[in-house]
């Protein structure tokens, strides 16, 4: 091994090591870990904000070239199309069939 | 529900997730095979570190030269999220024996955070949750060092796979797994506070914006649930006292 290959592969395995750590920790903890219950109610708001917060970057501007509010915006038309029938119909699986379909029919279709 | 139907459930319910991680497992094997790590690293980097944000900004603070150092408190940084998810998780998982909660943390993502969150607000109680749990886990683990390999193998082939736009799956699953959640008004309120402080905040570095949008919806749902109670609070007391 050669000097960069041995430090890439040290960085990787402390990468590692950080990335367990980080994820596995409280879990690991279990039972010893006791929340305050402020802080549970606070955690009770992560997975609707954290879920809201990647995706609507991802939405709105697809392309990290700013603000995409127009119908030539595959992922801002499919999200649309989600975001209905999910409130029309409740049904996870649908929403998901649907919403793909509008948007690989824009991709490949309308905009084509 | 046995075991395997819902491990099998869990792994079914992270199929579109499974779909829009595949093209960044390709383009992640295929920036290595372009860089200056050796492929078996690339791999390596996959198996154990299995955090894919991190992995593609570690490739490019490798190729501009940056000390260990700066590698590590930037995969800190960038990983802190899973933090949270394991810290909403735990009430979920803190029975279990320890080596399923060292798995479960170990094969922590986004993705399967999304999944799990989902099902623990249909199933609160579900006996057998952590076999779905593992069923996510395992789909998305093993899809990953597939589409590592593919990509270190033949990555030169897929030029145009960005543009595919296959991630879309993703946002399209996040979408179905939200909008149940909206009814409550301090939820909506929440997510357009933490939705708009996200794209605000996009181009921050190490994920900081997405931090930024938790701290900021987590804030606005808490204040609206305590305005609320404390409404309903105050006109208990003048009910009792009429």
């Amino acid at each position: 091994m050669t000097g960069t290959v041995l430090t890439n592969t040290v960085m990787i395995l402390g990468m590692a090591a950080i990335t367990v750590f980080v994820k596995a920790a409280l879990f690991v903890l279990g039972d010893r870990v006791v929340f305050p219950p402020l802080l549970k109610q606070a955690l009770g708001f992560v997975p609707v904000t954290v879920l809201t917060a990647i995706i609507v970057p991802m939405i709105l501007a697809p392309n990290g070239e700013g603000l995409e509010l127009t119908w030539r915006n595959p992922q801002l038309v499919g999200a649309l199309a989600a975001v209905l029938v999910c409130v029309v119909t409740g049904k996870q699986l649908l929403t998901i069939a649907v919403a793909l379909g509008v948007f690989l029919a824009w991709q490949l279709g309308v905009l084509a | 529900m046995t075991r395997r139907s819902s491990f099998a459930a869990g792994a079914r319910d992270t199929l579109p997730m499974v779909i829009g991680a595949a093209p960044f497992g390709v383009i992640f094997g295929t920036l290595v095979a372009a860089g200056p790590l050796a492929a078996w690293q690339g791999q390596l980097m996959s198996l154990s570190v299995y955090a894919g944000s991190s992995q593609f900004i570690a490739l490019g603070l490798v190729a501009g030269h940056a000390g260990l150092a700066v590698i590590w408190l930037t995969t800190l940084i960038v990983n802190l999220r899973h933090a949270l998810y394991a810290a909403t998780l735990l009430p979920h998982v803190a029975h279990l024996p320890a080596r399923w909660r060292w798995a479960l943390g170990f094969f922590l993502t986004d993705e399967t955070f999304a999944v799990m969150a989902g099902y623990y607000a249909r199933h609160p109680r579900a006996p057998l949750g952590h076999w779905y749990f593992l069923g996510s886990c395992l789909s998305m683990y093993a899809n990953w060092q597939v589409w590592t390999l593919v990509g270190l193998l033949f990555g030169a082939a897929f030029p145009q796979l960005q543009s595919l736009g296959l991630d879309f799956a993703m946002v399209a699953t996040f979408i179905a797994i939200v909008v149940p959640q909206l009814a409550s008004l301090p939820n909506f309120a929440a997510a357009v506070a933490a939705g708009t402080v996200a794209y605000l905040g996009q181009d921050v570095p190490y994920k900081l914006g997405l931090m930024a949008a938790v701290l900021a919806g987590v804030t606005v749902g808490m204040a609206l649930q305590r305005w609320r109670s404390g409404g309903l609070e105050a006109g208990r007391r003048e009910e009792e006292a009429a």
